[in-house]
């Protein structure tokens, strides 16, 4: 059991070691997630004052489409050198290293939220601070099973053909629940009267479908990784 | 099985992708000391060959035996064991050679890390550089770096696909002697390779590989050269 | 074609040729008239669809862990099949919803449910064509993803629907349209289970002739 985590720190403590010589994969997912808050803005920002209720639903599928394009470049670093091959050669067990790509994107995706969350805030005059607990925790809740699914998808397309197409082709029907779950829960937080127990119901559910999709991918990774 | 092996046998290896056959009814035997190599041209089989062996792939038909055990029974104890030095050299770029090899280390469960990755620059002749980048190294260098990280966790079989590509002739008789260096510690070794050549003295046993059979040149002897054309020709 | 086959798809054809006298002699239902009756194409579909996506992902499991091909056979002619009748489903749907209510979509929780997983077997389908070799396993696991997403999908719609309520709950039905009901129900479920008996033997062949291929280069 030990040996399994080990495994999995290793693996991102090398992601992080990689990424910190040049945080190409940070900055520019950053840059992109940032963009595509302003983009949605330009539509839904009508005489300077936002349309009712579009905070929450902003905010997520910014984290969606930054996430699927963070999930493509982390797997395609594995790529250059072929060293996802060098990964599977090892002794080390199958799911740990998956485990440890998929604790590498919560990280990524800890940093971009902590961004976007305020940015969301001052532009569309959103309570982040109301309920400061409860919306960190569907974000946690959220971002860990959207990219439970989407480090699988990724890690299995690897050595697909059209690749960067087929990520988000794939993972973003899967990961409808997760974005109800999200968008409604943080809408309910951002509400005037902000609802805790509708949004208590939307994190049991993102818990839920975490504890299944973590533990399915666990069980699939080493099957679909293999030829 | 965490038993060590002294032989690997192919027996009756195939492997087809749909309707392309990569590999039919291959057969041979290595054991430890042996330096195979594996020749042929592009498209022959001999990377799905080494992929096999390295436990990436599974095989079609037939089977590998590891000493007495096959490969489905082999798990990570037999990856422990197996080293391989592919076409794309397994190196993060971004890292240090250093970096790359503690970070395999690591992985691979090995004690004292830092002492063997230091031995390894050493061997690898890269201590004075181990704290670059490898995407700053040459080749050369980058090769001398992959294959000391195929060989750091001492494996019995190793498994070297296209090793001599791009290298100049020193970094060329550098390979050869870091070679037969793990030769005469037991280390079963099978190479893929077009360079002929070089390999020439080298090689203890030698597999033709033409459209995924095994080619036999008729006499023993001769230079490999000679041999590899006449069994590419009467294939 | 087996003989269970033949017998499949003739009931089926005989019976699907009766239908319309059989939905024809349902009583009419008040307020809507004759176009309610697409219930009875609709429903159907509707299982079907959803026993293509459970047969879609069992058999993908299965596949996935034993790598022996008949089930994956199994598994993209279920997946074909769960296709064609979520296309069904989500056809006669917008049809009834245009008559009783005068939108072509209203966001209707188990349609949108439906639209969701019907994307997913989409997905898979287009993952088998242009994914390259290997996509089959590859496939196998979005399967296995998407039939254990089902109960997600139909709680997150179904409680994001409810809450904001813009049309009125779909009547229920009466018990004299049970009759036309079933009648249908087995017509649609002869096809099906003819369908992917015909569709998972035309996989294993299409293995068989590449098998044939191989044998005949050796030889």
């Amino acid at each position: 059991m030990r040996a399994f985590f080990r495994v999995a720190a290793f693996v991102v403590r090398k992601d992080l070691t990689v990424e910190v010589r040049s945080f190409e994969v940070l900055s520019t997912t950053l840059f992109f997630a940032v963009t595509v808050v302003l983009i949605f803005a330009f539509g839904f920002v009508q005489e300077g004052v936002p349309v009712d209720g579009v905070a929450a639903a902003i905010l997520w599928i910014a984290l969606a489409f930054s996430g699927t394009l963070a999930l493509g470049r982390t797997f395609e670093r594995e790529r250059q050198a072929d060293t996802l091959r060098a990964l599977m050669l090892a002794p080390a067990d199958r799911p740990a290293l998956y485990v440890g790509k998929l604790a590498g994107i919560l990280m990524l995706m800890a940093l971009v939220e902590a961004v976007l969350v305020p940015m969301v805030g001052l532009m569309f005059q959103a309570p982040i601070f109301v309920a400061p607990g409860w919306l960190a925790g569907l974000l946690a809740a959220g971002t860990l099973g959207f990219a439970a699914v989407g480090t699988l998808f990724a890690a299995m397309l690897v050595r697909a053909r059209s690749r960067d197409v087929l990520l988000p082709v794939l993972l973003y029907p899967m990961t409808v629940p997760v974005m109800i779950a999200g968008v409604r829960g943080t809408a309910a937080l951002f509400q005037a009267e902000p609802d805790l127990g509708l949004a208590q119901f939307w994190l049991a559910l993102l818990v839920f479908f975490d504890a299944v999709f973590v533990t399915l991918a666990l069980w699939t990774f080493e099957p679909l990784m293999t030829d | 099985m965490s038993g060590d092996f002294e032989r690997v046998s192919v027996v009756q290896l195939g492997r087809h992708y749909g309707r392309r056959r990569a590999l039919t009814d291959l057969s041979f035997t290595a054991r430890a000391g042996d330096i195979v190599g594996l020749l042929g041209p592009n498209g022959a089989g001999k990377s799905t060959l080494l992929a096999i062996l390295a436990t990436l792939l599974v095989a079609s038909a037939g089977r590998v035996e590891y000493g007495d055990a096959t490969m489905s029974e082999g798990g990570a104890d037999l990856r422990a064991r197996i080293g391989m030095l592919g076409h794309d050299l397994f190196l993060y770029p971004e890292l240090t050679a250093r970096e790359n090899l503690a970070f395999f280390g690591r992985l691979y469960g090995l004690p004292d890390v830092d002492t063997r990755v230091a031995g390894a620059l050493e061997r690898a002749g890269l201590t004075a550089r181990g704290d670059e980048a490898v995407s700053s190294y040459s080749r050369g260098m980058r090769q001398r770096v992959a294959l000391e990280r195929a060989l750091l966790h001492e494996p019995r079989l190793l498994l070297l696909d296209e090793p001599f590509t791009g290298l100049d002739q020193a970094s060329a008789a550098a390979l050869v002697t870091r070679l037969r260096q793990e030769q005469a510690r037991g280390v079963i070794t099978l190479l893929a390779t077009h360079d002929l050549d070089v390999v020439d003295g080298l090689l203890t046993e030698v597999v033709f590989l033409r459209g995924g059979r095994r080619a036999h040149a008729a006499d023993a002897g001769g230079a490999l050269r000679d041999r590899y054309r006449e069994a590419m020709q009467s294939a | 074609m087996t003989t269970a086959v033949k017998m499949q798809l003739a009931a089926a054809t005989l019976m699907f040729a009766v239908a319309p006298w059989v939905i024809n002699a349902a009583p009419h239902e008040a307020t809507m008239g004759l176009v309610y009756k697409i219930y009875f194409f609709h429903m159907p579909s509707a299982w079907m669809f959803m026993l293509g996506a459970i047969v879609a992902g069992v058999a993908s499991a299965r596949f996935l862990f034993t790598k022996n091909p008949k089930f994956d056979a199994t598994a993209v002619a279920a997946a074909e099949l769960a296709v064609l009748f979520g296309l069904l489903t989500l056809v006669s749907g917008p049809l009834w919803a245009r008559k009783a209510w005068g939108l072509w979509w209203v966001w209707d929780a188990r349609l949108t449910s439906s639209l969701m997983l019907f994307l997913i077997f989409l997905a898979y389908l287009l993952l088998r064509q242009f994914g390259g070799p290997g996509s089959e396993k590859l496939s196998a696991g979005l399967a296995l993803f998407g039939l254990a997403n089902v109960p997600f999908i139909y709680v997150s719609v179904n409680v994001w629907r409810t809450l904001h309520p813009k049309t009125s709950v779909v009547p229920t039905l009466p018990v004299e349209m049970g009759r036309p009901l079933w009648f249908c129900v087995t017509a649609f479920l002869l096809l099906f289970l003819a369908l992917l008996s015909l569709r998972s033997s035309l996989e294993r062949q299409r293995a068989r002739i590449d098998a044939l291929y191989l044998a005949e280069d050796e030889a």
